[in-house]
């Protein structure tokens, strides 16, 4: 592979473009892989863990919003664990505490207000939490899509890391103890979801749902923008496209989603803590994606298990984890840099 | 006593003279991050890694070698400006046709393999390391008590970053540097080792940081963690001062060292955040930085 | 590490088989060790706290009683979300009866909410958050070494008592460090102390030498660390060079283990005070403990964290052999309540209805480096605190378990 090319299929790779094949077979092979996945997490808890695989729909689904943003909009945000980690907080909150404020005070002036609202039921908690997190994402991305490219990543990174130190110090995250005992609730007030079956039922549900939106959007007049925005910023602005208007909208998409994923997760596991927020899980969502394959359809989902999995496997090992992932950082950005879905695809001649 | 706000003016010497100290610290990291960025267009995310490597250095030559910190502070630097030339040359060197993202990845990449390795083998609660024996004590300035070895940290810090500034800017071999930033394929056409010169780049630029982790070692605690945290900062200082000029990034961290310090006294709850606020007023109203250059 | 706890779990397997007549869950009785192996707190609790666990196995003498013993151990990052998904592998999965150790405030509480689900055993030695005891207390839980409340206390009233009067503050800024700053302040004033100001410091910080400036000048006679782990070390470190002990200031540290004072050095750490629950060089026994554990830890003195796990795996088993089941968690855990506690570390104690295990703390100071006689030998005892002064009053806790 010559110099040049090896820059083109790099572009391609952190692109995640797809040759030009045939409409049709584009279709058909992306159907087969979706009924693949859809079937092995049907299947699959017969044979794995349930906790686990709901784990990995809820990392799979935040790995495909960051992908959204990266794979297809070219921005690197780095700092994505903050919406995560804030939608879990809020749908935590919610589900346990629900809303009691009395008056709001800003500076010397009080407002009553005097909402009281019981505990939420976990779907409008879950989607509270992606409301806050789109909220926080429209505000992080007013700043942020300023600039792009490497310092795009610093200053998500940077934002972020204010959104922990937030985090540690208002008091309705319960600091370093995070929101603990979430109730599970009853879905729609009527499904007792402390049931096995129905959480991950439930679990499985918004994670199809949310991936599905996501290939909407890629596959939509507006995702084929972004595309072009990446692919060259001042055309796209010539043709008459407001960039910045596009950029903040994906990323606006791109949190609320992982934002769901988040609140997801909170009632899952029961808890909102800290490092949902910390700029190490920034970094681990990057990975999966990395590991799965940028820009693919698939790939967050694959990468989402094959980190979690290792993780889980090394749990024991302590400090190794850190190195093992870092390790799998520097080869994949080294020599695998289409990641595991990209290479399956290369090797099938069909976009996954 | 006179009072600013209801603080007494000594105290606030006091503390403008602190932020000064931790001033240094934040100029040297993002200096070297500076001069790595101007050639190699890569952010180092290992920098804090490499930080933290030197304090290590630092303690590992004290203890194992008998070495005292002095030889540290020239040593330290050389040691783990080697590891990074040799992460130049069998790494980055791969990636410098993709995309800069790439070379963001690869070194947070190492960077948590650095921080694991070091946490692995030392635990993390710490590692002791003194003051040397002629820089303990301090001197009463009236208004506060000034440890001698605060004063060495901005005298030493200030030298060596004017000294870089003016390697780079004043003489020969700094404006081979400067224009291979502009043109390479031009500077390599006058017959000048341009690859060479990257990799020597990176290594300086990761020396410097290890510098500041010498420098560092005896007033913080010398753990595989201390660069984690630290390089965020680092890099909303170097997102304010923009990527433009070696003096920029300089100047930068002295002055939000010193705003950083005087938050401490004011509103101390909001100072590990004052920089990342700064850090988003600047971006909205002059989104290069302040002496930076859109591109 | 990995290799000597797979060969101990081998032994324990070869020696049960030979006599499996008791009716323990799958015949087999198991601990799990959940903790930070790498992380903050790999040091003082960490693979040392595995070492405890399988000494106090040992000197239970589980094979020549016939009960099968097995440990496990795992590392949760102090990351809430790991530690609940191990811990609700472990019971579902796995079949351990019971976790012991578990520092981190956020996964002790967590892991304690999965225990109670599962009806199995939580005995968490490190974790700090008086919550335990409080208001999410359960029938399945037990708080062995210390809590944050009993720190506080410690040393505020020791301190105060031995002329420390004025104090001044320096509170990490979250809900951990402004709990131990509220803790402290109320004992401080009820002894007759004042507290002259405070400063809330960025949690976590590396520099503290504006804070320390604040505190030197408000010529309080005793600095107060509402903080952990580095942030101390650092606070300490940085303290020693503006010349604050040497100015006739003193810390005390609310949180602090011998393991901290270890990194700091004698140098650098002393005229410290803390309170803690064990030191190793109390009285011959827990010389002897110790020097046991040594030998197996590289060397390194058990913390009280460390000493703790030994002494619940002790008194767990005594339950379940009196039992002759560990099958129901809440039954072994009321049987541990209503036997007495007797062991080296702590001496004899009890366990309270809120679950809160019953010992004496001691106010340390730390040695200068002139009185330290070598390795490990850190600190003098100031004062004792009986055991029922010692913890959070029961009624005081909001602990539903207990009736009024």
């Amino acid at each position: 592979m010559t110099p040049g090319s090896e820059a083109t299929a790099a572009a391609a790779a952190i692109a995640g473009e797809a040759r030009p094949s045939a409409r049709v077979d584009e279709g058909r092979s992306l159907r087969i892989a979706f009924a693949v996945m859809v079937a092995f997490f049907l299947l699959a808890p017969l044979a794995i863990y349930p906790i686990f695989l709901m784990k990995v729909m809820c990392f799979g689904l935040f790995a495909c919003a960051f992908n959204l943003l990266l794979g297809y909009g070219g921005l690197l945000s780095f700092g994505h664990a903050m919406f995560l980690g804030i939608a879990g907080y809020v749908a935590a909150y919610l589900a346990k505490e629900g809303v009691a404020l009395e008056a709001l005070h800003i500076g010397a002036v009080t407002l009553p207000v005097g909402i009281s609202l019981p505990p939420f039921t976990p779907e409008l908690a879950i989607l509270s939490g992606s409301l806050a997190a789109g909220v926080l994402g429209v505000l992080v991305g007013l700043i942020a899509i300023r600039r792009q490219g490497i310092y795009f990543a610093m200053i998500t990174l940077a934002l972020a890391q204010m959104v922990y130190f937030f985090c540690i110090q208002a008091p309705f995250t319960g600091g370093e103890d995070g929101i603990q005992a979430v109730p599970r609730g009853k879905l729609f007030g009527l499904i007792d979801l402390s049931n096995i079956t129905a959480m991950y039922a439930t679990v499985f549900v918004i994670f199809v749902s949310g991936f599905l939106l996501i290939y909407r959007i890629i596959h939509s007049p507006f995702g084929q923008v972004l595309k072009a925005i990446r692919e060259n910023e001042p055309r796209a602005i010539s043709l008459g496209y407001d960039a910045d208007r596009y950029k903040l909208l994906a990323f606006v998409l791109s949190a609320t989603l992982a934002g769901l994923a988040g609140a997801t997760s909170a009632i899952v596991f029961q808890l909102a803590a800290l490092n949902a927020v910390h700029w190490t899980m920034s970094g681990e969502v990057v990975l999966m994606t990395l590991v799965g394959g940028l820009g693919t359809v698939f790939g967050p989902v694959v990468g989402a298990f094959a980190v979690l999995g290792m993780e889980n496997y090394l749990a024991q090992l302590g400090a190794w984890v850190t190195i093992v992932q870092g390790a799998i950082f520097v080869i994949c950005v080294l020599t695998f840099r289409r990641g595991i879905v990209g290479e399956l695809s290369r090797w099938l001649r069909k976009p996954l | 006593m006179s009072e600013i706000f209801g603080i007494p003016t000594q105290a606030l010497f006091g503390q403008l003279l602190i932020g000064l100290i931790n001033g240094s610290f934040y100029a040297l990291l993002s200096l070297g991050l500076a001069v790595i960025f101007g050639l190699l267009n890569i952010i180092n995310f290992a920098h804090g890694a490499q930080y933290m490597m030197g304090a290590f250095c630092a303690w590992f030559l004290l203890k194992k070698l008998g070495l005292s910190y002095w030889w540290a502070l020239v040593l330290g630097p050389i040691i783990v400006g080697a590891t990074g030339v040799v992460i130049e040359r069998f790494m980055l060197s791969k990636l410098y046709k993709l995309d800069h993202l790439y070379g963001f990845l690869l070194t947070f990449g190492l960077a948590l393999v650095i921080q694991g390795l070091f946490r692995h083998e030392f635990g993390s609660t710490g590692l002791p390391y003194a003051i040397p024996k002629s820089l303990e004590g301090g001197q009463n300035l009236g208004f506060m008590f000034l440890p001698n070895y605060r004063a060495w940290v901005i005298a030493a810090s200030l030298t060596v970053c004017l000294g870089t500034w003016f390697m780079i800017e004043k003489t020969k071999l700094g404006s081979y540097l400067r224009a291979a930033t502009e043109n390479r394929e031009l500077v390599q056409a006058f017959g000048i080792n341009v690859p060479r010169m990257i990799t020597l780049t990176y290594g300086f630029g990761v020396a410097l940081g290890a510098f500041a982790g010498v420098m560092a070692a005896p007033i913080y605690s010398v753990s595989p963690l201390m660069g984690g945290d630290l390089i965020i900062v680092v890099f909303a200082v170097v997102v304010i001062g923009g990527m433009g000029s070696i003096m920029g990034s300089i100047v930068t961290g002295f002055v939000l060292g010193i705003l950083e310090g005087l938050t401490k006294v004011f509103y101390p709850e909001a100072s590990n955040i004052v920089i990342f606020v700064v850090m988003a007023i600047v971006l909205m109203i002059k989104p290069a930085g302040l002496f930076g250059t859109q591109r | 590490m990995k290799v000597l706890s797979k060969l101990c779990v081998a032994v324990a397997l070869a020696c049960g088989a030979a006599a499996a007549h008791a009716q323990y869950s799958d015949n087999v009785i198991k601990i799990g060790v959940l903790n930070d192996q790498s992380g903050t707190y790999a040091d003082l609790a960490g693979p040392g706290s595995t070492v405890a666990a399988r000494m106090a196995v040992e000197d239970f003498g589980a094979a020549k009683k016939g009960m099968k013993v097995e440990i496990v151990v795992a590392d949760h990052q102090n990351k809430p979300e790991v530690g609940s998904s191990i811990a609700r592998q472990w019971f579902d999965v796995d079949k351990v009866d019971v976790i012991v150790d578990v520092p981190t405030s956020s996964v002790m509480l967590a892991v304690n909410q999965i225990a109670k689900e599962k009806n199995k055993v939580l005995l968490d030695s490190t974790g700090g958050s008086s919550d335990l005891t409080g208001k999410a207390c359960t029938p399945n839980s037990i708080h062995w070494t210390y809590d944050t409340w009993a720190l506080a206390n410690g040393t505020g009233s020791a301190v105060v008592k031995t002329g420390g009067n004025t104090w001044f503050f320096l509170t990490a800024d979250y809900a951990f460090g402004h709990a131990l700053e509220k803790d402290t302040e109320a004992v401080v004033l009820k002894n007759g102390g004042k507290v002259v100001g405070k400063v809330r410091h960025p949690f976590p910080s590396s520099d503290f030498s504006s804070f320390l400036l604040q505190a030197q000048s408000s010529k309080a006679k005793i600095i107060g660390l509402a903080n952990a782990g580095a942030d101390t070390i650092s606070a300490i470190k940085q303290g020693a060079e503006f010349g604050i002990v040497k100015g006739g200031q003193q810390f005390a540290g609310l949180l602090v283990f011998i393991t901290d004072v270890h990194a700091l050095g004698l140098d650098k750490a002393q005229g410290l005070l803390l309170t803690e629950s064990f030191y190793w060089d109390l009285n011959p026994q827990t010389r002897s403990f110790s020097q046991r554990f040594a030998k197996l830890h590289k060397g390194a003195m058990p913390t009280m964290a460390q000493a703790g796990v030994y002494s619940s795996v002790l008194h767990y088993l005594k339950a379940v052999e009196a039992l002759k089941s560990d099958a129901d968690g809440a039954k072994v855990v009321a049987k541990m309540k209503e036997l007495p506690t007797d062991d080296p570390i702590f001496g004899k104690g009890s366990i309270r209805q809120d679950g809160r295990k019953l010992h004496p703390m001691y106010l340390f100071e730390v040695k200068k480096p002139a009185e330290s006689k070598g390795a490990w030998d850190y600190y003098k005892l100031r004062s004792t605190i009986p055991a029922n002064e010692a913890f959070r009053p029961e009624k005081d806790g909001g602990c539903p378990l207990v009736k009024s």
